[in-house]
């Protein structure tokens, strides 16, 4: 049985974790707030941009731009999203899990694979698995357009230049606070885009005429970065929000965990206690029992 | 009155402008472009620039740089990288950007440094926007 005064500390330490750990789950629950927010102001924007690209697509020969040629895959280049801090569950290593995983199907095929990492956490972890090309560290807490501009010029450079052929972006897609996935999207080549249902029928039946300035080639030659910014923005702010909320829900099982620990140690504290009190009587009764004699 | 147009400013922060109004000028890839109601369905990509709509006899300018936008059903709508209302930009900071980005760019020729020649032009051109923006407000 350990001692009395060792339980004692044991206790107070767990209560510190989780005074810790609960004051996390606050921290993380507003800045998941701000991040959600985040994602709903950025959503009229890709909404209105896929329309436009549908309906410019449609009338485009997609052969004859270079972002969206489809080459013989020898390189492929995997773009990973990763937050830059840790304690928020398995949300990182299921990202990275996926990475390796299709790291290993395109090895099988006898195609090279690099990476590009954006978020300090899966810098690391391929770092000693993996050829990193680029690596993006320290920006998941606070990014903005630019940083994703930056990051779509460097992949598309890289694209044009023949370095890869083609670039799937990793990411943590955000379902709910309770639900976090790692998901897939190809960013290059530029899959044409489809257009659904409603708006298919519109297109087909009224047929717009639009008049494009300058050259539908020349707008289509700004729209295709743009929409990688877009795509890679948007990866960025799933990863931000999903950062939070996998960090609540683990800090929120943490403070429960420590709880319980708190409650074994207190009663095996006071199983302890009882004892040393029963010693003592036990002590003074012999002692009174002998003098009685 | 006039016949009115819907105009939308969308960023990648929000929206800016969701308003009827008489008139949108703005500046395109291609120059310069006015648009009217029923206009006819129409797109074109964005430069940095001013963009002037007119809603009665008040005229709102605003800040925008880089993206497009597009006309259709008697709506136009722009997407652009940022937009910022002429009341509410900083022309101190404006003008101390402009400096900074006039100093970069003769560094630049001097070969001292190796810098970003198109972000600075791009960072100058947008500073030169924001002062003629909050200018003409």
């Amino acid at each position: 049985m350990p001692s009395l005064k060792e339980v004692k500390t044991k206790i107070e330490g767990v209560k510190k974790t989780s005074q810790i750990t609960k004051a996390m789950n606050m921290v993380a629950s507003a800045k998941l707030r701000g991040a959600q927010e985040k994602m709903e102001q950025f959503r009229p924007y890709t909404a209105k941009f896929n329309e436009a690209m549908g309906s410019l697509a449609g009338n485009m020969d997609s052969s004859a731009f270079p972002l969206m040629e489809k080459r013989e895959v020898k390189t492929a280049e995997i773009v990973v999203i990763t937050s830059d801090r840790g304690l928020c569950g398995s949300f990182n290593a299921n990202i990275m899990i996926m990475g390796e995983k299709m790291k290993a199907e395109y090895e099988a095929e006898g195609k090279k694979v690099t990476f590009t990492c954006v978020g300090k956490k899966g810098a690391r972890y391929f770092a000693k698995k993996a050829t990193v090309r680029k690596e993006y560290d320290d920006i998941m807490g606070n990014f903005q357009m630019f940083n994703a501009r930056a990051i779509a010029q460097d992949i598309a450079a890289n694209f044009l230049a023949g370095e890869a052929d083609e670039v799937k972006i990793i990411y943590g897609h955000f379902i709910s606070i309770g639900i976090q996935k790692p998901a897939v999207q190809t960013l290059l080549p530029v899959q044409p885009i489809e257009v659904e249902g409603e708006e298919a029928a519109e297109s087909a039946g009224g047929s717009v005429d639009y008049i494009y300035e300058p050259s539908p080639a020349e707008i289509m030659g700004v729209l295709l970065p743009l929409y990688m910014n877009v795509m890679i923005y948007h990866s960025m702010l799933e990863v931000g929000a999903s950062e939070h909320a996998a960090r609540m829900t683990a800090m929120d099982n943490a403070t429960n965990a420590c709880s319980d620990i708190v409650d074994e140690l207190t009663s095996i504290y006071n199983k302890a206690r009882q004892a040393a009190i029963t010693g003592d009587l036990m002590d003074i009764v012999g002692g009174a029992e002998a003098l009685k004699g | 009155m006039a016949e009115s147009i819907q105009l939308e400013i969308v960023t990648p922060t929000g929206a800016v402008v969701s308003e009827s109004v008489d008139i949108v000028t703005a500046p395109g890839g291609g120059g310069e472009f006015g648009v009217l109601a029923n206009h006819a369905h129409f797109l074109s990509t964005l430069k940095i620039g001013t963009l002037i709509y007119k809603q009665g006899g008040t005229a709102t300018s605003l800040m925008i740089s880089g993206g497009f936008c597009e006309v259709s059903n008697n709506k136009i709508t722009f997407l652009a990288e940022a937009a910022e209302k002429g009341a509410d930009i900083d022309v101190d900071r404006a003008m101390k950007a402009k400096e900074r980005a006039e100093k970069r760019m003769l560094e630049a020729k001097s070969q001292k440094e190796k810098i970003d020649m198109v972000r600075v032009e791009a960072a100058l051109q947008r500073a030169i926007a924001r002062i003629k923006t909050a200018e003409n407000k």
